[in-house]
């Protein structure tokens, strides 16, 4: 009973820490794009914490953790159901880390994590009724099912696949669906320039600092939590790693983007955090501290030629999501295979099964989602619209009415 | 009446200020602004190098008496100017009049 009280306490700070993450995704997000674009950014943020919760009580969860199913997709009802004792209490043997509503709640925050990578991707141009939809589907629906087929019990967790804290389930989930959207929308006006990339500078790096930090510091949930217990060994190893990783990823993109284009770029910085922990995520509470570095740096490094190899395909990504989640997802899920307590051959094909899977599904589906949406009701807003900020056309607002100098 | 407007290096700001203070001219306006010149500036954001031609500079805007012009633009060449290209300019043009808005008061006076 004590140590039940002690893992859900521990349970219940991580939970927090899993939410504050999504100021941190807000904050980089507006830090990383125009000023007028920012209500609109803060607005779709906003909807996907709220309505993701509240999709993922209604649907999600019992969709993610359906109990015995065929490994594929299985449903457990509507609603949360928590299982009683005879006295009508809540029964606390559902598991010896966790109450039934902390297990719920923790992987609420989870859920909305994977919309909120697709919206910085398709920041600054994207209608915003039409990302609402495409957010609830995938929340409610595409999020879950992906996630029961290895956290749910399904049939990548029977066949080996490893995956601590979402590398993949989560980050990977989020960068497919940003890949895809990308993709069918469109880069924004001026972004390329007779086939060249051009830079268009973010307005705030102190937010997008303060997201980057904040981000880091809701890992210390994100994969803390993950070890479902307050386990004084795995946790505190999986912050070790966590922190190691992550600020090897940035040492490492300083470094690489300073080589590559004599610039000391405060945004790789923060991208390489970034991507250092979304690379050890997979394999948090596996890895040695010399892994953890390891995973870091190579994350830091493909972060810097990632940013460049996707303005090279012409994608527009203002804020580097495909790089950091997909990219640096990918990493870190077949990093597992290749560090750590379980690498080797097997483990590495399991993991590449997994990575597979996953890019199958999330691709299907977001495309399906996006491309009837787009042929619909339209995904992009009027040019006249973009060119003059979404925030006046969309929400009829200023993010800083009293503070407006240039065009942006 | 003149108006003196001077564009300036934003970090000449203080010296020119006070250099005006001493000279006696302790009202003007001014502002920030940008501008276009041969000056380039390059940069690079997450991998793609750019240069603006855009300049940063503020703009002073004097109103002084006949009897001030030489002075205060003395003031403001010596303490602005740094010797590169960049330094700024002014320009002197005549004002037919003045008012004082509290009092409806014109002429000379209006403007200490």
């Amino acid at each position: 009973m004590e140590l039940l009280t002690t893992n859900n306490v521990w349970m219940m700070i991580c939970t927090a820490l899993v939410f504050f993450m999504h100021l941190g995704f807000s904050l980089l997000e507006i830090g990383l794009t125009r000023q007028k674009n920012t209500i609109n950014i803060l607005f779709k943020n906003i909807f996907i914490i709220t309505v993701g919760l509240l999709l993922y009580c209604v649907v999600g969860f019992n969709l993610m953790y359906p109990g015995d199913f065929n490994g594929f997709l299985g449903f457990a009802g509507f609603g949360l159901d928590a299982p009683l004792t005879a006295e009508g209490t809540l029964d606390l043997a559902y598991n010896t880390g966790y109450t039934y509503w902390t297990d719920f709640l923790f992987q609420g925050m989870f859920a909305a994590t994977a919309a909120t990578i697709v919206s910085g991707a398709v920041a600054e141009r994207v209608k915003i009724v039409p990302f609402m939809i495409f957010t609830v589907i995938y929340v409610g629906l595409v999020y879950p099912i992906a996630g029961s087929w290895k956290w749910g019990g399904g049939f990548l967790d029977q066949l080996g696949f490893y995956d601590f804290a979402g590398s993949t389930l989560v980050h990977s989930v989020g960068g497919w669906a940003a890949v895809v959207a990308v993709w069918l929308l469109g880069p924004r006006i001026g972004k390329f320039k007779e086939g060249k990339p051009q830079a268009i500078p973010g307005h705030n790096l102190p937010l997008a600092t303060a997201g980057v930090l904040i981000l880091w510091l809701g890992w210390f949930g994100f994969n803390g939590g993950s070890v479902l217990s307050a386990d004084p060994e795995l946790t505190s190893l999986t912050l070790v790693t966590t922190c190691l990783a992550a600020a090897a990823g940035g040492v490492v993109a300083m470094i690489v983007s300073a080589i590559k284009y004599k610039n000391l770029d405060l945004t790789m910085f923060l991208n390489g955090i970034l991507g250092g922990l979304v690379g050890i995520t997979a394999g948090a509470d596996q890895m040695s501290p010399t892994d953890a570095i390891l995973i870091g740096s190579i994350a830091g490094a493909l972060i810097v030629f990632a940013v460049s190899f996707v303005d090279r395909i012409k994608l527009d990504d203002p804020v580097g999501a495909i790089a950091v989640h997909l990219i640096c997802g990918i990493w870190g899920t077949l990093a597992v295979g290749i560090f750590g307590n379980l690498a080797g051959f097997d483990q590495f094909i399991s993991q590449l099964i997994g990575v597979g899977s996953y890019a199958v599904f999330c691709v299907v589906s977001a495309f399906i989602i996006i491309y009837v949406l787009k042929k619909t009701m339209g995904i992009r807003v009027s040019e006249k619209e973009e060119l003059e900020g979404l925030d006046g056309f969309e929400h009829g607002m200023d993010a800083y009415p009293d503070f407006r100098l240039n065009e942006h | 009446m003149k108006k003196i407007e001077a564009i300036i290096r934003k970090s000449k700001y203080r010296i020119v200020r006070d250099a005006l203070h001493e000279v006696g001219v302790n009202f003007f306006s001014y502002w920030d602004v940008t501008g276009i010149g041969n000056e380039k500036e390059g940069h690079v954001y997450r991998g793609v190098s750019y240069s603006t031609s855009d300049i940063q500079r503020r703009y002073l805007s004097i109103v002084v008496n006949d009897n001030f012009e030489e002075v205060t633009i003395q003031a403001i060449l010596k303490a602005a100017g740094t010797g590169e290209v960049g330094d700024g300019k002014i320009f002197v043009s005549d004002i037919k009049e003045g008012y004082r808005i509290r009092t409806g008061a014109k002429g000379g006076d209006t403007l200490n």
